[in-house]
């Protein structure tokens, strides 16, 4: 099953506002790139030499900020209500 | 300081609706607490993803016969572990009609979303002010004492003697509380699931029970995971299972493997297929789990503040698992150690520490110093889950295989194949001593 399916399935109340930030030249001389195979929803991708981030299908599980350790991830929660709602979790 | 006399001003602010915070609003909230619980969802439990079992001996005492009126979905009557190579299964299950009858070993399948919601609703009954769609961003401070926390939006700063959190396991208000540092890899699960939808029937035929029992199916590491720290469940729900994949943070980087494509082929694995064919993938959720056990434990308290649940890392990271149980208990103890502040009107870390006593007394901390040896363990020692898995059962397999070679040279060859494989499994000089004293060292770290 593909992540897009998956995530299909799930409800969310997405944000105007991005609540995940990369700083893509930062990302350019990262030597792992781990957030692209770690992620459990493939929210980042490589496209070329660059870290491509799409935030709108992000579970807040926070792994991607644990393993960026060079320091190109602003790492938020989302406003209050927005963001995955589990129904059933 | 105006503030802090205004009808801003709580007894206590509670981070966070889960176990953990909710039981802590009980607790205070029948003991006439001003209880405020705030939780960052627009209904307690659609964040939160938890393995798939309830624990309820903190629940019980609390609530009693609780899953009379909780949305509870099965009691786990048996649990089967399965160790798996690519070819080869071994399991070995527990069962009993003990757990058929209350308080059903305090084992219950749930869906938090439903659980969690009813949970809160309990603590409101009971007088907390439950406070939905409210984001956290930074404790407050007066005279350096936590004093309250700051709310994103209009809510702005809400003042208390004290504050709660139990906001999970990301929960960056403990680092900014200065209770311990950002996690490093080595010290948080990856955990996935897939809610697939069966009929009742057929669950009910496929798993072996009947009414309201329930099972657990649980994979060590393995195949399952590809030899990564970690490991598999399935649990049964009325009309759906849930099936998860956990995986070590640190080994999971070092496989540079896709943890969606493991997912996947866990999901494809021979030996867990069959449980979930046929069914309808519903929801897919993916959360962190604390790991690493006592080791890793931050500081609990400080100056007007205690943490628990997962923000506090309580997680029994070992077969057991037990999360929600810790998560309750640690709440519970919280308020407890509020309230004995409230009696000494000293809401100060020397007062707060309360909050640790009763923790060292309760099973939480008793079963993280139990299991601290495993997470090393299993760091330092990969081969045990993927090479030598597939020696042991392929042992297994090849004792009951059906020949026409009399069964004592069967089993000599057995023994004898069982050598030659353990020698390719490892570097070690002597691969049987090797292996003995690694399972001996092993089988004491997680039992």
């Amino acid at each position: 099953m593909k992540i897009d399916d998956k995530l299909a399935l799930d409800l969310f109340h997405v944000d105007k506002q991005a609540h995940l930030q990369i700083k893509p030249e930062i990302c350019r001389k990262c030597p792992h790139k781990a957030c692209t195979y770690v992620c459990p929803v493939e929210n980042y991708t490589i496209n070329g030499e660059d870290v491509v981030l799409s935030w709108e299908g992000c579970l807040e599980c926070g792994t991607c900020r644990i393993v960026c350790d060079q320091g190109s991830l602003t790492w938020d929660y989302p406003q209050g209500g927005y963001g995955i709602l589990y129904r059933l979790g | 300081m105006d503030n802090e006399n205004s009808e801003n001003k709580f007894d206590t602010i509670i981070v966070g609706a889960g176990p953990a915070g909710t039981t802590a609003a009980l607790v205070l909230a029948k003991a006439g607490l001003n209880v405020l619980l705030l939780e960052r969802s627009s209904s307690p439990g659609s964040k939160n993803v938890f393995g798939g079992i309830l624990y309820t001996t903190v629940l019980n005492r609390l609530v009693p016969n609780f899953w009379e009126e909780a949305p509870v979905e099965r009691h786990i009557k048996g649990i089967k572990i399965y160790l798996v190579s690519p070819q080869n299964a071994v399991s070995i299950g527990v069962e009993s009609e003990e757990h058929n009858q209350p308080p059903y070993n305090n084992s219950f399948t749930v869906s938090r979303a439903a659980f969690d919601k009813w949970y809160a609703s309990k603590a409101e009954e009971a007088g907390a002010m439950l406070l939905l769609n409210t984001q956290v961003d930074d404790l407050l401070r007066v005279n350096g004492k936590v004093a309250g926390v700051k709310v994103r939006g209009e809510e702005g700063e809400l003042y208390a003697d004290t504050v709660i959190l139990a906001d999970g396991v990301n929960s960056i208000l403990a680092e900014k509380a200065g209770l311990r540092k950002s996690y490093v890899p080595r010290q948080v699960s990856l955990g996935m699931k897939e809610i697939i939808e069966l009929p009742r029937n057929v669950i009910e035929d496929r798993f072996g029970i009947s009414g309201d029992e329930g099972v657990e199916i649980k994979y060590m590491a393995g195949d399952a995971t590809k030899g990564i720290w970690g490991g598999g469940n399935i649990y049964t729900n009325q009309e759906s299972v849930s099936l998860v994949t956990w995986l070590a943070l640190d080994p999971l980087i070092k496989s540079k493997r896709k943890s969606t494509e493991l997912f996947e082929q866990f999901k494809a694995h021979p030996f867990v297929k069959n449980y979930i064919k046929g069914g309808k993938t519903v929801e897919y959720q993916a959360h962190l789990a604390p790991d690493g056990g006592y080791d890793d434990t931050p500081r609990y308290f400080t100056d007007g503040l205690v943490i628990a649940g997962d923000a506090a890392r309580f997680l029994n990271a070992s077969l057991h698992y037990e999360g929600t149980n810790f998560a309750m208990a640690s709440g519970e103890a919280a308020a407890k150690a509020i309230l004995h502040a409230r009696g000494l009107n000293d809401y100060s870390a020397k007062s707060l520490a309360y909050y640790q006593k009763l923790l060292e007394k309760s099973f939480v901390m008793k079963d993280l110093k139990r299991y601290r040896k495993m997470n090393h363990f299993a760091e330092k020692n990969p081969e045990f889950f993927g090479p030598y898995f597939d020696v042991i059962t392929q042992a297994a397999v090849d004792y009951f295989a059906v020949k026409e070679t009399p069964k004592r040279s069967q089993e000599w060859q057995m023994i004898k194949d069982f050598r030659k494989n353990l020698g390719k499994a490892t570097k070690s000089r002597f691969p049987l001593l090797g292996f003995c004293w690694r399972c001996l060292k092993g089988g004491l770290s997680f039992l």
